[in-house]
């Protein structure tokens, strides 16, 4: 599934609009961004509270698509610069991690 | 209030030292003028004036639960509520700074939020301090001109910050800085590029990039300041970080994944979890590290590809 369609199908806010409309096929969800590297796929989407740019940090290293912030966590304006500058797409749910990560699973693996 | 004009990245490197050295309790005023939520805003309003201040933490015993500006004041005024209670008409979410953060992420805290002044907590959450931006300006100056003598009284010599491609082979090397979270991972992704260049395969350069990260991060948030360097070429990668201190207690302990002597705020921002070694480990095929109470740690990773 693209990013774009999985965004609309999760209802998220888009609060960085600059990247690749690439398939993601994966989801991590963490708050620990040393089990994010480790144990993350490239190609994925990261649900997280950790809204800063560290995480975007982490993101790129790792190669993930998309981050989704829960809860409504405010977003700094130098994490979204960040992310548009490594062209990692970034939205926002007032839903908590357990919902979106719930609802993402079932988009990406319910046939 | 315009933008405090320094940056927590791009300053001279003296500067960065200095606003990662300080903390914020190096430039807090305390004790704080308080009121309670009790108090009327009129009495609030009072307050301010006797102490010429522009702003007052709302508490309960040593509890932060509000606070009122001098913007809020005028607003109580403007609309003839002067005479209710502080507690009705404070900002409850209000953003707040831990003494111990370094002074770094208040200058960031100012450009970010736009506030005048932050209250200021202990790791016990109790009220300690409040901060204002000329509290910040006027330490950093103090420090600045003592800084300014020092460098004058020798000149520095300034270590080359990197070089790169000699004879196809990879060589970079970057300083890292005590608690710069902003530039945390800057190394990490040069390396990655410079790896991803040098047509190293995804899968090898993943592996570079998570003990590089987690090796940087250690220095970070443990160290008194280090370098990371990275050399790669003829089917090696080899990642150095070494540090000035202040060294590991029990290195045995710190490689036992879950062991973390990191504190809370660090931990909020999601590192800390006791697995930044054991994890560069996990991805090499070579490592050591060398460590010891009062001298500086050096660690080695290999990674054949």
């Amino acid at each position: 599934m693209r990013i774009s369609e999985l965004a609309a199908s999760l209802g998220l806010e888009i609060a960085q609009s600059g990247y690749a409309d690439r398939e993601v096929s994966e989801g991590y969800s963490s708050d620990l961004l040393s089990d994010v590297m480790a144990n993350a796929r490239a190609d994925g989407v990261l649900v997280t509270v950790q809204a800063h740019k560290n995480a975007v940090a982490v993101a790129s290293l790792v190669g993930l698509a998309a981050i989704v912030v829960c809860n409504s966590r405010p977003l700094p304006d130098d994490m979204v610069e960040a992310a548009r500058a490594e062209g990692i797409a970034v939205f926002r749910s007032p839903e908590s991690a357990f919902e979106i990560s719930g609802r993402l699973w079932a988009l990406l693996h319910r046939p | 209030m315009p933008p405090l004009p320094i940056s927590p990245e791009t300053g001279p490197q003296v500067v960065l030292e200095l606003i990662y050295r300080l903390k914020v309790r190096d430039a807090m005023s305390s004790p704080v003028i308080t009121a309670s939520p009790g108090d009327s805003m009129r009495e609030v309003q009072y307050r301010m004036r006797d102490n010429g201040i522009t702003g007052v933490p709302i508490v309960e015993g040593d509890r932060l639960i509000g606070l009122v500006s001098m913007g809020l004041v005028i607003e109580a005024l403007d609309a003839g509520r002067i005479g209710q209670l502080a507690g009705e008409l404070m900002t409850r979410a209000v953003i707040s700074l831990e003494d111990d953060m370094p002074l770094a992420f208040a200058t960031t805290y100012f450009n970010r939020y736009k506030y005048g002044r932050f209250p200021v907590l202990d790791r016990d959450g109790r009220l300690v301090g409040i901060v204002s931006a000329s509290d910040i300006i006027r330490v950093l100056l103090v420090a600045m001109n003592k800084e300014v003598e020092r460098l004058e009284e020798r000149l520095s010599v300034a270590d080359p910050a990197s070089n790169h491609d000699v004879d196809g082979f990879v060589r970079l090397a970057f300083q890292v800085t005590r608690f710069d979270f902003e530039n945390a991972g800057k190394a990490s992704a040069e390396f990655k590029k410079a790896l991803k260049a040098l047509g190293v395969e995804a899968d090898i350069v993943r592996r570079a990039a998570v003990a590089s990260y987690e090796l940087e991060l250690n220095q970070v948030i443990h160290s008194d300041g280090g370098s990371i360097s990275c050399v790669a070429g003829a089917g090696r990668i080899e990642l150095r970080a070494e540090d000035r201190g202040p060294g590991i207690d029990d290195v045995e302990a710190a490689m036992t994944e879950g062991f973390s002597t990191a504190n809370e705020w660090i931990r909020s921002l999601g590192f800390g979890a006791g697995m930044g070694l054991p994890n560069a480990k996990r991805v090499s095929d070579d490592f050591a590290i060398d460590s010891g109470p009062g001298r500086g740690t050096s660690a080695r990773v290999v990674i054949d590809y």
